[in-house]
């Protein structure tokens, strides 16, 4: 057991730093990790987090998201109630992070979600050896492994070349996602306008406004047929609305994880499905398990059973924490609703 | 094999059925024989090979992944073949596994067809080391057989007749007689070749199949005057044909209906096909005269052959309903009133009373058919009218059209009973529901020694909405209680439960079941969140529901 950890209702509880780390419910003191509904929720107290992710609640909340907001950068040490409390990059989003918590000679990491692949949009995920890791188990069974990014945006590609009279549709999710969609895309060469659904643009803008190049980006807006042959992106619950017939028959491509799995993707109404993921893949959450040289691994919200598991199976003390409230990670940011 | 594939994972994502039927033509026109031909077997579910059974591709798998890994991302992804495939180590030596590049589909199904048993595995993995995941599903799903890409046979010969100027109708009547890799029927749709010849003289013709009546819509427009009504029983549909071949040998068989070769589990009902005809009608359980309930005929099912015992305790008959040739002459194209005329002079001049006439409702008008279906104990004995379930209503000017033709028969099921119950189990389901908990075990309520208890009274897997059952995954996520394996049991006490709205079409006692009562064809009809647990049925109202027969 970690000395600096424990789990309550609300979440993951540093008694002696008196904070949650991503709580479900509204709490005193949070540091939350990353700006996804399911994980950066309204009403806290005080908030820590980094300068990204603080101005990703205040698009989504409002400025008054919370009673007081601390900005703390990646690398920045904090003192709180005798514990060290530091963030640090990973690689999942925009400002994502990983809270490491450092007292008694005890090093206790709470890895938030996160990936180890490559993306053009964010700081990449940097190793903090521990001595306790908490790990997201989002992708965690071995049917899932992420090919790299730029095979999934030929396909894309690809596609758009063979059906040049079809808009091509993708399901991206609003904060993250559909940055990573754009930015692949401008790195496999694709300098045409990109379109955006409304509730992509605002975050959109932000990661532009962050220093972020994304390339020539308009809204759909009252378009529809005349962006045939164009890349359009919306979140995903609107490839199947409405919404998408505007574009006459276009082809309907969902950018998720979960599109390994081929039931996933026919109940997405994806016919074209990019494997593309802001999460590690089995084999690396695996291998970032080993990297940290931690001897005690929790396993928070995902396929819990499996990593656990492989733990055991690998000389690791591993227990799941069967977390309630948490997404699954790439198919619902339900944040896009705050978002309009 | 890469075609094949291509076109299996484009099938698999693809939900229209137009663009499918485009894809499968596509493969059909640019593929040569034999290839096609065995495509064609795959998907209308006729390849099969006897070493590739699912316990060896298991097998294969446990010797590359800790089985528990195994076993918990086979839940997940509901499909053995896509779990393997997906699970698959890569090789260590790729370079070496490329040089074994994919063999043709032809390759593959003579290899596995003339391997040993031994001989096999050795096969399989070296393909599967040389194919990237789309391939290694593939190739799991040719040889397990089930592909489950949504293509239905019928689609699959739509697609063939769809290369030349035929119809799915005229494959179809061919079918039967054909073997893979097809290559008589395909030179017969590009026009190289007159029709394939069959000399079976008891062959299985493809069945006419209904419509459900639009109550609000059907109704309305149809004169109740142009259609004969008969009972729809509660059995199974068959097929039975006799002849004799030229070298005057008798040919006898019972076939489901799709055309599948029943006989072995059935010799009571070959020993009375003693004619030259083929006859349409509902297998049922009957002793004594009475109707048995479909419970029994169950035990008669997906069997291979029947015991002495099984034949003296289940008795099987045939209620028959059409007459489709008759000593030679095909009477499809009669309308179906003389057909009925035909049949039964035809059934009148049987000696054994164990195939009989399926009886005419005689109809007056909508009102009275519509009474008769609501209240088939008015016309019928007690053991036929529980066999009912529901009218079916034909064209008397109607020919025997293979398929299902619009307008010509509807089936008017009786109404199904529903009740409120409470879920209390929850299972990941399989295809296209796979990954979600989407198999659901209800309960109602009794009185039990500490009060009021919930038992199980049935299990059910669809009757939802994708978004319905989102929202109920979501709910079982959230309030498991207990896992047992890949079953999760959720909160169901009095105040917190999901109320499920279960209907069906019929219940039966059960021994197997803790409630004593089993029921036929569950389905969710709608999620009752609005309602307390509490206020669920108990089993008295099933229970009231029960034949009385023990």
């Amino acid at each position: 057991m970690s000395d600096l950890l424990t789990l309550t209702p609300e979440g993951l509880y540093s008694p002696e730093a008196g904070a949650h780390i991503d709580p479900v419910r509204p709490v005193e003191k949070a540091i939350i990790t990353h700006g996804h509904a399911d994980h950066a929720r309204a009403g806290h107290g005080a908030v820590l987090a980094t300068r990204h992710t603080l101005d990703i609640m205040a698009i989504r909340y409002g400025e008054e998201f919370c009673g007081q907001a601390q900005e703390i950068g990646y690398g920045d040490r904090l003192n709180l109630g005798g514990v060290e409390v530091s963030l640090h990059p990973a690689g999942h989003v925009l400002g994502s992070a990983q809270v490491l918590l450092a007292a008694k000679g005890q090093r206790t990491v709470v890895s938030g979600d996160y990936k180890r692949q490559a993306d053009p949009t964010c700081v990449p995920f940097e190793l903090v050896p521990c001595d306790t890791f908490v790990t997201e188990a989002t992708f965690g069974l071995p049917v899932f492994r992420h090919p790299p990014a730029s095979e999934e945006i030929a396909k894309l590609l690809a596609s758009l070349e063979l059906f040049p009279e079809q808009t091509h549709l993708v399901g991206a999710y609003a904060l993250g996602k559909a940055q990573r969609v754009i930015g692949e895309l401008r790195a496999a060469g694709y300098s045409k306008v990109i379109y955006l659904h409304g509730a992509l643009e605002k975050l959109t803008a932000y990661y532009e406004s962050q220093g972020v190049k994304l390339g020539p980006v308009e809204p759909v807006g009252k378009r529809g047929k005349e962006l045939a042959g164009e890349i359009v992106l919306c979140p995903p619950g609107q490839l199947g609305d409405r919404w998408a017939r505007r574009f006459g028959d276009p082809v309907a491509a969902m950018a998720s994880g979960w599109m390994r799995v081929r039931a996933r993707a026919r109940q997405r109404g994806a016919e074209l499905p990019l494997i593309l993921s802001d999460h590690a893949d089995w084999d690396d959450l695996c291998r970032t398990i080993m990297e940290t040289g931690a001897e005690q691994i929790w396993v928070t919200h995902g396929a819990e059973d499996a990593l656990v598991h492989w733990c055991e199976l690998n000389g690791r003390k591993a227990r799941p924490l069967n977390m309630i409230g948490y997404d699954d990670g790439e198919d619902a940011d339900s944040g896009q609703v705050a978002n309009g | 094999m890469h075609a094949f594939s291509q076109l299996l994972d484009r099938l698999s994502l693809e939900p229209r059925r137009l663009a499918k039927e485009a894809l499968l033509v596509r493969y059909f026109r640019e593929t040569p024989d034999p290839d096609r031909g065995y495509a064609l077997a795959a998907l209308t579910g006729g390849q099969s090979f006897k070493h590739a059974k699912p316990a060896l591709l298991r097998a294969l798998i446990a010797e590359r992944a800790d089985p528990h890994l195994f076993a918990l991302s086979y839940d997940f992804v509901g499909d053995l073949s896509e779990t393997i495939a997906l699970m698959w180590p890569r090789p260590e030596a790729p370079e070496e596994a490329e040089m074994l590049s994919a063999p043709a589909l032809t390759e593959i199904v003579d290899q596995l067809g003339s391997a040993g048993k031994t001989e096999v595995p050795g096969l399989l993995s070296a393909w599967l080391d040389g194919l990237d995941e789309t391939g290694r599903w593939a190739l799991l799903k040719l040889v397990t057989g089930g592909l489950r890409v949504g293509v239905s046979a019928r689609l699959a010969k739509s697609a063939v007749a769809r290369l030349g100027t035929l119809e799915v109708a005229d494959v179809e009547e061919v079918w039967h007689g054909l073997k893979a890799p097809y290559e008589a029927l395909f030179a017969w749709v590009e026009g190289r070749a007159g029709p394939p010849e069959t000399q079976d003289p008891a062959p299985f013709r493809p069945v006419m199949l209904a419509h459900p009546l639009d109550e609000d819509k059907d109704l309305q427009q149809l004169p109740a005057a142009d259609f004969a009504v008969e009972w729809k029983w509660d059995g199974i549909r068959v097929q039975a044909a006799a002849g004799r071949t030229e070298q005057g040998q008798d040919v006898r068989r019972l076939y489901s209906r799709t055309g599948e070769d029943i006989s072995k589990a059935f010799p009571d009902i070959v020993d009375l096909l003693t004619f030259d005809a083929c006859i349409d009608g509902e297998l049922l359980v009957v002793s004594d005269g009475k109707v048995r309930p479909f419970s029994d005929l169950q035990k008669r099912l997906n069997r291979k052959t029947a015991g002495p015992k099984l034949l003296r305790d289940y008795p099987a008959a045939i209620r028959v309903y059409d007459l489709l040739t008759h000593e030679g002459e095909d009477l499809r194209g009669l309308p179906f009133q003389e057909r009925r005329k035909k049949l039964e002079a035809f059934v009148a001049g049987l000696a054994d009373s164990r195939i009989d006439l399926s009886p005419m409702v005689a109809a007056k008008d909508w009102e009275w058919i519509a009474a008769a279906r609501a209240n088939p104990q008015n016309h019928l004995d007690k053991d036929d009218a529980e066999a009912v379930e529901g009218l079916m209503l034909k064209r008397w000017d109607a020919p025997y059209v293979n398929g299902r033709p619009k307008g010509l028969w509807f089936k008017w099921k009786r109404d199904p009973h529903l009740i409120d119950a409470v879920l209390m189990y929850a299972q990941r389901g399989h295809g296209k529901r796979s990954s979600f908990y989407s198999d659901y075990t209800f309960g109602v309520w009794r009185d039990g020694a500490e009060g009021l208890e919930l038992v199980p009274v049935g299990k059910a897997y669809f009757g939802f909405t994708d978004e319905e059952l989102r929202k109920i995954d979501r709910f079982v996520r959230n309030n498991t209680i207990n896992r047992f394996g890949p079953v999760r049991e959720v909160t169901h006490d009095q105040d917190v439960g999901l109320v499920l709205e279960v209907a069906f079409e019929g219940l039966n006692r059960s021994g197997r079941h803790k409630s004593g009562v089993a029921m036929r064809f569950p389905r969710i009809s709608r999620l009752r969140w609005d309602k307390p647990a509490v206020e669920a049925d108990r089993l008295e109202t099933l229970e009231a529901l029960l034949p009385d027969r023990e």
